[in-house]
């Protein structure tokens, strides 16, 4: 049965303002009191429908950063002009972009999408690749390449079974068919996440700095071109009451998954047809819908400029009948973009859309005043300020306290944790922890994935930072690596969020690239619970204070709160993307070893018996206790300054940074990775434990050729840097051997390594 | 005259920019041709690319093999071009008739993207005349329906007439007969799941063995 809208019926402003009496949804679709009433006094009347709606959704904590707004301040505090010189763009716009020499700008962001991919592990992980695809594009860039870091439940739990493989063909089946290279992310398994899986895509993209735009709506009498899919009732679903009765009439006829469906082949199709747009300089600002929809995109695209917008719903090309006002402005269909066109150039922009067959409609202009007008069937149904939807939304200042739990988990040190003493227990314990759910080959997930198409990849998975060629001519390109240990985070936000940038910049610094900005994906449990926004300001300003000491900016991010299952939040996971410049991607330095015939192995940097939130810990024991290890930042640098001076002068073969399960972890993959054999010899009275299996943060391991090891011992002894050989690669060995420890075959290690993803998810 | 090879680009189309990439690597000029192009520009030979043609909502391959621009590969391979299909491009060729067999689903069910060694089992081809007979080469699968199959006459057909090119040494998608690529009965239209297009230097693929593919064709048409 349908409900027809007869124009009589719609909530019109002149109703609105006639009728203040009439009882809002205000509550189902999210406002709290105060916020309705403030609302009630920007407009000075109550809201229409269809402005309520805009309200809504726009103010959510999705969209408005309510909570986080006045602690994501601190970035830009944190921020110095050094840092800001070659950003071109920061915070607030689309994405975070970079001058990266060469007369080339990256841009990159990373975006969460956890909730609708526990809802609908494939749709829900397929739209968020699309998503942060359109973000990039609509900087003016051609999108590059992914990424994608996942979260889950217990490896083995029934649950994981069903979102696991659904989030990965999701990922994969997106990604694959829009022709995106995915060059690296994580797969980690945590029973915190059983019931909030984290879904968080990155993407980079590339353009030459000219050519960059910025979404706005600037020139009274420029066209509005809504541009790609049509608008349907799928993903009116943030706020979902969209659906209900209220709005529908009673009828319940429009409830449709509130997960959107994604179509890569229409996304490709536009992003090829937006590129061929930004091309002819047909285009004053162009905007993704996503978040929000109509509704986002008018009042976003209407702040940023400098007048106001009339939009026609009835121009809007449905998918449905007899959508609403409401439900037409907040429908968040996919693989739609908004642009701002002068008159001169609409017939140029229509027929370049023509050509890719993009469905493409004026629904509006910009106008001189400082009003967003919407109309519906002749009446107007929004008449609002842009700016008060946009960006004037609630701001709150949650309370913050320090969890009272907090200080028991920190006494709880791992120290007297039985350890693997004897070299059989030493070698059973490197095996386990080898095949354990998150140290063992993420390959079942990734060869799910096209990591070749482009022919731009130079790195991708299981190397320590995928890498991309941007330049052919010059072979300048970009590496990058996402990281977060969220054990570390929760027994210390602070000290954790700068463990997950320095691994994230090591990762990068460990490929030959230098380490430029950063992004981030801060996925946290309820803002409402005090402990929560403790964990989440502690890890802001840890992450913060941490890229100013190392001097690279944060460009971007992206906040997700509410991820907990009842009352029980997730792990704390401020997921970190490092960008990594390098001059010429011939220089990259693989993880393997094996390139060279004769390497000796060194460790960089200190090892120290750390323990806490360790993998082993968790593998053998099940435990969450202590300190997460030591953080130093002016280490961290100077080891990164030694990786890139190393791969600019050919001194390195292979690099691998160390980081969860630590050097045993390392050295093994090293040796899978690249197929070759490796003799260790731990330094005289070391404690192979400690040695092995500790995560002290700064270091990293790397194969130098016989041939430039004195040259590059030297630098390090010059600098300050702690390195000390560990051993030697013997191309001729197929065997991992530990001197006095044990002896594993690569044939063993990779049945270890490789066997699980397998044996669990088919 | 200078030697044209034309790289055909359908809405969906993924891997164009790549083997545009390898025909310029052999030093020859690559032509874009568009879906819905009504001549193929003078080019001498043609590169049907990888990718989603339309989305592939219908089966891979089905809805491209009715464009414009494949009623006139059709016709110009029946007239002896050259014509190499990869991945989407072999499921098109398929399709359109111009090679026998078909592409279904992977045994595993899953996308499949991985390095694979495959022997060139026919190296009197226009596509590998360069290979030694018996070669292995390193080459990218990357594909969700690279699964060939044929009814048994037609596999026996293949088998006697020494039509499979290309087989797999470690079989990714339980294609019968391990078949990679197969060709036509002169030798001109060659179509495979693998992606030589992705194997032309070391920096961004596994290997170079893909170059091989696009070397032979320059010989075909220079001596030509």
């Amino acid at each position: 049965m349908t409900v027809t809208h007869a124009a009589d019926t719609v909530d019109t402003v002149e109703r609105a303002a006639a009728t203040p009496e009439i009882e809002q949804p205000y509550g189902a679709l999210g406002l709290k009191d105060n916020e309705y009433r403030r609302v009630r006094e920007l407009l000075g009347r109550r809201p229409t429908d269809a402005e309520l709606a805009m309200y809504a959704v726009m103010w959510s904590e999705h969209c408005s950063y309510k909570s986080s707004k006045v602690h994501l301040r601190y970035f830009g505090e944190t921020t110095t002009e050094q840092m800001r010189a070659t950003m071109l763009a920061g915070i607030g716009e689309n994405a975070g972009v970079l001058d990266i020499g060469d007369g080339w700008a990256v841009t990159f962001k990373a975006e969460s999408h956890n909730h609708p991919s526990y809802v609908e592990p494939f749709q829900g992980a397929a739209t968020g690749v699309g998503g942060i695809v359109r973000d990039i594009l609509a900087m003016g860039a051609r999108p590059l390449a992914v990424m994608d870091s996942l979260r889950f439940g217990a490896a083995d739990a029934p649950d994981t079974k069903r979102v696991l493989p659904g989030v990965v063909a999701g990922v994969g089946g997106y990604g694959n068919c829009l022709g995106l290279p995915n060059i690296g992310g994580e797969v980690i398994f945590d029973a915190s996440y059983a019931g909030n899986p984290l879904v968080n895509a990155l993407c980079v993209g590339a353009m030459r700095i000219e050519d960059l735009h910025l979404a706005h709506a600037s020139g009274a009498g420029n066209k509005i071109i809504l541009f790609g899919a049509r608008t349907g009732l799928d993903g009116i679903g943030g706020a979902s009451v969209l659906a209900s009765d209220s709005f529908s009439g009673g009828t319940g006829r429009k409830k449709l998954p509130s997960v959107q469906v994604g179509d890569p082949f229409a996304e490709k199709v536009l992003i090829e047809c937006c590129l061929e747009l930004f091309a002819a300089k047909v285009v004053v600002g162009i905007s993704d819908l996503g978040a929000a929809g109509l509704a986002c995109a008018t009042s976003e695209l209407a702040s940023a400029g400098d007048g106001g917008m009339v939009i026609d719903l009835d121009r809007v090309p449905l998918r449905a009948k007899d959508m609403n006002p409401a439900e037409i402005l907040s429908s968040e269909s996919r693989e739609r973009m908004c642009a701002v066109v002068t008159p001169e150039h609409v017939a140029d922009f229509l027929a370049i859309c023509a050509k890719w067959d993009v469905t493409a409609t004026e629904i509006g202009e910009v106008t001189e005043g400082d009003t967003l007008v919407i109309t519906w069937h002749g009446q107007t149904v929004v008449d609002v300020p842009p700016r008060t939807v946009a960006h004037d939304g609630p701001v709150y200042e949650r309370p913050i306290s320090r969890p009272e739990s907090q200080d028991a988990l920190q006494a709880d040190v791992p120290d007297d944790l039985a350890r693997p003493t004897t070299p059989a227990e030493i070698r059973a314990t490197l095996l386990r922890m080898l095949g354990s759910a998150n140290l063992a080959s993420r390959r079942w997930v990734t060869q799910q994935y096209d990591r070749y198409v482009r022919g731009g990849t130079v790195l991708a998975q299981p190397a320590d930072a995928g890498m991309i060629r941007i330049d052919e001519q010059t072979h300048r390109g970009v590496a990058l690596s996402v990281d977060c240990n969220s054990r570390y985070v929760a027994l210390d936000p602070y000290r954790g969020a700068q463990l997950a940038l320095a691994e994230a910049y090591r990762n990068v610094a460990a490929s030959g690239a230098k380490p430029v900005a950063v992004t981030d994906c801060l996925n946290f449990g309820s803002p409402e619970d005090p402990g929560v926004m403790w964990q989440f300001q502690q890890a802001l300003h840890g992450l913060a204070d941490a890229c100013k000491v190392l001097g690279i900016p944060v460009v971007g991010g992206n906040v997700s709160f509410y991820n907990q299952t009842g009352g029980t939040a997730i792990l704390p996971t401020p997921l970190v993307g490092v960008m990594g410049v390098i001059d010429d991607v011939r220089r990259r330095v693989p993880t393997g070893f094996g390139t060279e015939p004769g390497e000796s192995l060194l460790l960089l940097g200190e090892t120290r018996p750390e323990f806490g939130g360790s993998e082993w810990a968790h593998v053998v024991h099940g435990h969450l206790g202590g300190l997460p290890p030591k953080v130093d930042l002016a280490a961290e640098a100077l080891l990164a300054d030694i990786l890139i001076a190393g791969s600019r002068d050919g001194m390195l073969s292979a690099a691998h940074d160390l980081s969860d399960g630590g050097l045993a972890q390392a050295v093994v993959e090293a040796a899978l990775i690249g197929e070759t054999g490796a003799r260790i010899v731990l330094p005289a009275g070391a404690d192979p434990f400690v040695w092995l299996f500790a995560e002290s943060a700064g270091r990293a391991l790397v194969a130098v050729p016989r041939s430039e090891e004195p040259r590059f011992t030297e630098m390090c002894t010059m600098r300050g840097l702690p390195w000390v050989k560990i051993g030697v690669v013997d191309v001729e060995s197929d065997a991992v051997e530990i001197q006095d420890v044990a002896d594993f075959s690569l044939a063993e290690l990779r049945t270890a390594w490789e066997a699980t993803l397998p044996e669990l998810f088919g | 005259m200078s030697t044209r090879i034309g790289v055909i680009t359908f809405p969906g189309t993924l891997d164009d920019v790549d083997a545009a990439r390898a025909v310029r690597a052999v030093e020859v000029e690559a032509v874009p041709l568009w879906h819905g192009d009504a001549d193929l520009r003078g080019v001498d030979a043609v590169v049907v690319p990888g990718g989603f043609s339309y989305g592939d909502y219908l089966r891979a391959g089905a809805i491209a093999s009715y464009a414009p621009v494949m009623g006139l590969v059709v016709e110009a391979a029946r007239g002896g071009m050259p014509v190499l299909g990869i991945c989407n491009g072999f499921q098109v060729l398929c399709e359109a008739g111009l090679l026998p067999g078909a592409l279904i689903r992977n045994a595993g069910l899953h996308f499949v993207c991985r390095d694979e060694w495959l022997r060139v089992d026919n190296t009197d081809t226009a596509w590998t005349a360069r290979y030694a007979p018996g070669a292995e080469i390193l080459i990218p699968v990357k594909h969700m329906d690279g699964c060939y199959v044929a009814d048994a006459e037609t596999v026996a057909e293949l088998e006697g007439e020494g039509r499979v090119v290309f087989r797999y040494t470690d079989n990714p998608n339980g294609s019968v007969a391990d078949i990679a690529g197969v060709c036509d009965a002169g030798g001109r239209v060659v179509g495979l799941m693998p992606h030589p297009e992705h194997a032309i230097e070391a920096l961004t693929g596994p290997s170079d063995d893909g170059l091989g593919m696009f070397l032979s064709v320059l010989d075909q048409l220079v001596r030509a």
